[in-house]
C-alpha cells in the first residue's frame, strides 16, 4: 500500500490509543489525589507529566501543579500535541486523509469522537465530570478498535492499524510502570518490601488489571507480581508481552516486510518470552524498562523508515 | 434558432405528457405528498450518510456539503439518445484528430480553416507536445460535452470539456439512489444502466498504457482531500480498484514513474490525472507547484507513462476554438456535424462584429480568455449603461469576444417549495476514447434550482438529477 496511507493509518491508531492511555493516567491521578499525604499527592500529580515527557512544557506555562492544571494541559490544551484533544483531532485528520482506505464505520467513529470532543467545555470536566469524560475517551477508543477489528479486511490497512495500537500501548505500559516504580521506590532497598497498597492498586486499575491480578496472584499486591503481570503475562492484554505478540504478528503479515524492523521486533518479543522476573529485578527494573523503551523507539524509527516514508 | 418559450422535457406544447415521462407523471399524480416528502427525506439522509459531496469539508462542521439532488429524473427516449451518442462520438473523434494534427502536421492550419495564431498563440498550446506520439492518437480519453436543448427542441453543444471533466460520480451515485428509493419505477420502464462506467473507464485507461506494460498499473492522481472534486477522485479510484495517489506519493527515476509503497517502489503505467497541466510537474511547468511530480513530463514524453487526459489538450476546448469544431468534423471526417454548435459570432471578424454591435441587447457576449462572470454580458438583462460600456470594450478588443444568442434551456419538473415546478436543465454526457469511443447512456443532468435561473453550476446553487435513457 502507499506509504503515506500506511503512515496515516498507523498514526491514527497510535493517537487513539494515546488518548485512551492519557485518560487512564489522568483518571488514576484524579483518584489518587484524594488519598495520601501532601507529598504523595504532589508525586502523583507529577507522574502524568513524567510518563508523557511533558513536565518541561508544563512548567514553561509557569502555572502551579494542580489537578485542574493537569487536566487543562493534558486533556484540553490544543497547543499540547499529546493532549487528549490534540490526539483526537490528529486521529480524525489522519482518518479524513485516508477516508477511502478505511471502512466507513472506522471513519464515522473517528469523526464522531472528534465532533463530540470539540463540544467539551472545561467547566463540564471539572470535579466529578472529569471521570465521566475519561470514561468517554476510553469508550471511544474501545469503539474505534472494535470497529477496526470488526469491519476492515485483513490486509495491510489492518496490519498497520494493529501495529500502531499495540506499539503505543506497549510504550505506555512500560512508561507507567517505570514512573510508578521509580517514583514510589526511590531506594533499591525497598524492593520486595511492604508498600503503599493504594499506589499499586491504582496502577493496576489504570491498566484494567486489578481483577486479573487477584485471579492470578491471590495475594497482597506486591511490586514484583505487578511487574510480572504488566511485563511478562501474555494473558493480560495490556502487558508488554501481549502487546508484542500483536506487534510481531502484525509485522509478519505486512506484505514485503522489512528485515531490519522485523529482526528487532522479534528480538524484543523473544526477550519478553524468555525473561524471568526475578532476574529483571536483580538487574534493576528501572534499567530494564528504560532499555526497553529505548529499543521500542528504535523499532518505531525502523518502521517509519522501512514502510511509512520518513515522518 | 427561433422560439422563445422553453422546451418542456415532460410535456409537449398541447399539455400532454410525453410517452417516456408517462410512468413518472403517473407516480407523481397518484402518490400522496407526504409519501413523496418521505422519499425525499430518505434520499437526503442516505446522501449524508454516504457522504457524497463536492465541497471541501468546512472545518467547523466536520461535515461536507452536499450537492442538492432532485428525485424527479430527466428522461430521454432511447432513439433520441442514439442520435446524440452518434453526434458525441463524431465530435470527440474530430477533436482528438484536431489535437493530433495541431501537434503534428498542422494540416488544418495550412488549409486556412483556423487562423494559426488562434492555436499556436493559445495559452494552452504546449509546444513540448509537438511530435509526441500518443497511444491510439487520443488526447482526450475522457471528455464531458455540455449539451442544452433549446426551445426548438434540438440539442446544441454549449461547451466541450476535454481536460478534467467532473461529475460522473454523481451520475453513478444518483442512479444508485434512485434504484434504492423507487425500485417500482425501474420495473415499469427499461432504464439503460450506467453502473459500468468505472469498468469502461478502467478499460479506456489501460488501453492508453505504454506498449511494454503487459499488465498496466493505473493510478488516479488527485490534488488531495482539500480539492472540491476530491470525492470523485477517491470514488473512481475505489470503483476501478486502483490506487489514489497524490504528487508526493510518486517519484521518477530514469524517466519512469514509481509509487512509494510499503513494499518498496512500484512502477506506474497510466495516470488518470485530475490536476491541471500547469501544476503537473515543477520541473516542466509551474515551479512552485507542490501538487505535481518532478520529472513526470519527461517520463511522459519518453513514452514511459500515459497521462489521461494528455498535456496540451486545452487548446481544443476553449471558447476561441469552439466555433471551429463543425469545421473540424468536416475536415477530418468528411461528414456533416450531427450535433450543432450554438450559433456563434466571432467578434474578431468584421461582419460578425457589426452584427453583434447591432443586436447587442439580444445576445450573450463572452470573453474568449476567461470563464464567464466578469467578462460576460447578458444582453437581454443588461441596462443601457452596461450595454454602452460593453460596446466600448468590444470595439477596443474585438478579438477577445464571441457572442451567442440567449439560449432557452429546456425545463424538467423539479421539486420546489410549493410542489413540483419546471426548472432549467442541461446535460453532460461522458465520452470515453480508448481503442474505440464509448459512452454510458445519459450522463449528468444539472438543474438550476432557483426559479427562472439558468445557472446550473453546483458552486452557484445548482443541483443534479438522475438521467434516464429509456428503451
Amino acid at each position: 500500500m502507499l506509504s503515506r496511507v500506511a503512515d496515516r493509518i498507523y498514526w491514527m491508531s497510535r493517537q487513539i490509543e494515546r488518548a485512551e492511555n492519557m485518560a487512564r493516567i489522568l483518571g488514576v491521578t484524579s483518584n489518587m489525589v484524594l488519598f495520601g499525604t501532601r507529598e504523595t499527592r504532589e508525586q502523583n500529580l507529577l507522574a502524568p507529566l513524567t510518563i508523557t515527557d511533558s513536565a518541561e512544557r508544563y512548567f514553561e506555562q509557569k502555572k502551579p501543579v494542580t489537578l485542574q492544571g493537569l487536566v487543562d494541559f493534558l486533556a484540553l490544551d490544543p497547543d499540547n500535541p499529546s493532549s487528549i484533544y490534540s490526539c483526537l483531532r490528529s486521529a480524525r485528520e489522519n482518518g479524513h486523509a485516508v477516508r477511502w482506505q478505511i471502512t466507513s464505520e472506522m471513519w464515522e467513529s473517528l469523526n464522531t469522537t472528534w465532533l463530540e470532543m470539540r463540544r467539551v467545555r472545561r467547566a463540564e470536566i471539572a470535579g466529578a465530570g472529569a471521570t465521566r469524560f475519561f470514561d468517554w475517551v476510553k469508550d471511544r477508543s474501545h469503539l474505534f478498535r472494535g470497529v477496526t477489528y470488526g469491519t476492515i479486511m485483513r490486509g495491510d490497512a489492518f496490519n498497520f492499524s494493529r501495529l500502531g495500537t499495540f506499539l503505543e500501548r506497549a510504550d505506555n505500559t512500560a512508561r507507567i510502570l517505570d514512573v510508578k516504580y521509580h517514583v514510589h521506590l526511590p531506594s533499591v532497598k525497598d524492593v520486595g518490601g511492604a508498600l503503599d497498597h493504594y499506589q499499586w492498586t491504582a496502577l493496576l486499575r489504570s491498566v484494567s488489571s486489578f481483577e486479573t491480578y487477584r485471579t492470578l496472584y491471590r495475594d497482597q499486591v506486591l511490586p514484583i507480581n505487578v511487574a510480572q503481570l504488566l511485563i511478562l503475562e501474555r494473558r493480560m492484554p495490556r502487558s508488554l508481552a501481549a502487546c508484542f505478540d500483536q506487534v510481531t504478528q502484525a509485522m509478519e503479515r505486512i506484505e514485503g516486510h522489512d528485515r531490519a524492523a522485523m529482526r528487532l521486533a522479534s528480538e524484543l518479543h523473544a526477550r519478553l518470552t524468555h525473561a524471568d522476573i526475578e532476574e529483571i529485578f536483580q538487574d534493576g527494573l528501572h534499567e530494564y524498562l528504560t532499555e526497553f523503551i529505548g529499543d521500542m523507539n528504535e523499532l518505531a524509527m525502523r518502521i517509519q523508515r522501512a514502510y511509512l516514508g520518513t515522518a | 434558432m427561433e422560439r422563445r418559450e422553453q422546451f418542456d422535457e415532460m410535456r409537449s406544447t398541447d399539455g400532454e405528457v410525453r410517452a417516456h415521462f408517462g410512468p413518472i407523471a403517473e407516480w407523481l399524480a397518484r402518490t400522496p405528498a407526504k409519501r413523496v416528502a418521505e422519499k425525499r427525506r430518505e434520499a437526503d439522509l442516505l446522501f449524508h450518510r454516504v457522504g457524497i459531496t463536492f465541497a471541501v469539508y468546512g472545518d467547523d462542521q466536520g461535515a461536507e456539503r452536499l450537492i442538492p439532488f432532485d428525485t424527479i429524473p430527466r428522461i430521454i427516449p432511447g432513439t433520441e439518445w442514439e442520435e446524440l451518442a452518434r453526434g458525441l462520438k463524431q465530435r470527440v473523434d474530430a477533436l482528438n484528430r484536431f489535437l493530433h494534427d495541431v501537434y503534428h502536421e498542422q494540416a488544418i492550419l495550412k488549409a486556412g480553416l483556423i487562423p494559426p495564431a488562434q492555436v499556436l498563440k493559445n495559452s494552452s498550446f504546449e509546444k513540448e507536445m509537438r511530435g509526441v506520439e500518443l497511444p491510439n492518437r487520443v488526447y482526450s480519453s475522457i471528455a464531458g460535452i455540455d449539451l442544452v436543448r433549446h426551445s426548438d427542441g434540438r440539442y446544441y453543444v454549449l461547451e466541450d470539456n476535454l481536460r478534467t471533466p467532473s461529475g460522473v460520480s454523481y451520475m453513478i451515485e444518483n442512479r444508485k439512489m434512485m434504484m434504492r428509493l423507487f425500485p417500482e419505477l425501474f420495473e415499469r420502464q427499461t432504464v439503460l444502466p450506467v453502473e459500468h462506467y468505472p469498468a469502461l473507464l478502467l478499460e479506456t485507461l489501460r488501453a492508453s498504457a505504454p506498449p511494454r506494460a503487459r499488465d498496466p498499473v493505473v493510478a488516479v492522481l488527485t490534488p488531495g482531500q482539500y480539492n472540491s472534486a476530491y470525492f470523485e477522485h477517491a470514488f473512481l479510484a475505489q470503483q476501478m480498484g486502483v490506487e489514489l495517489v497524490e504528487g508526493a506519493d510518486l517519484f521518477t527515476k530514469d524517466n519512469t514513474v514509481y509509487m512509494r509503497t510499503t513494499s518498496g517502489r512500484q512502477r506506474v503505467d497510466v495516470i488518470y490525472r485530475r490536476i491541471d497541466d500547469a501544476f503537473l510537474d515543477p520541473l516542466a511547468f509551474k515551479k512552485e507547484s507542490m501538487l505535481g511530480v518532478p520529472g513526470l513530463f519527461a517520463a511522459y514524453r519518453a513514452g514511459n507513462v500515459a497521462l489521461a487526459n494528455a498535456v496540451g489538450t486545452g487548446v481544443a476546448d476553449d471558447k476561441s476554438t469552439y466555433p471551429y469544431v463543425p469545421e473540424m468534423i468536416r475536415f477530418y471526417l468528411k461528414e456533416e456535424p450531427i450535433l450543432a454548435n450554438v450559433p456563434t459570432w466571432r467578434c474578431g471578424r468584421p461582419k460578425d462584429l457589426a452584427y453583434v454591435l447591432e443586436h447587442l441587447a439580444e445576445l450573450v457576449v463572452k470573453e474568449v480568455q476567461g470563464s464567464g462572470g466578469y467578462g460576460m454580458l447578458v444582453g437581454p438583462t443588461a441596462s443601457k449603461a452596461e450595454l454602452a460600456v460593453f460596446r466600448k470594450r468590444l470595439k477596443a478588443n474585438p478579438d477577445n469576444y464571441i457572442a451567442q444568442p440567449t439560449l432557452s434551456l429546456s425545463t424538467c419538473p423539479t421539486f420546489v417549495k410549493r410542489g413540483v415546478a419546471p426548472r432549467h436543465v442541461d446535460l453532460r454526457p461522458y465520452v470515453l476514447s480508448g481503442r474505440e469511443v464509448k459512452l454510458v447512456p445519459g450522463g449528468l443532468t444539472r438543474v438550476a434550482l432557483k426559479e427562472g435561473s439558468l445557472v446550473v453550476n453546483s458552486s452557484q446553487g445548482g443541483g443534479t438529477k438522475d438521467t434516464w435513457v429509456v428503451e
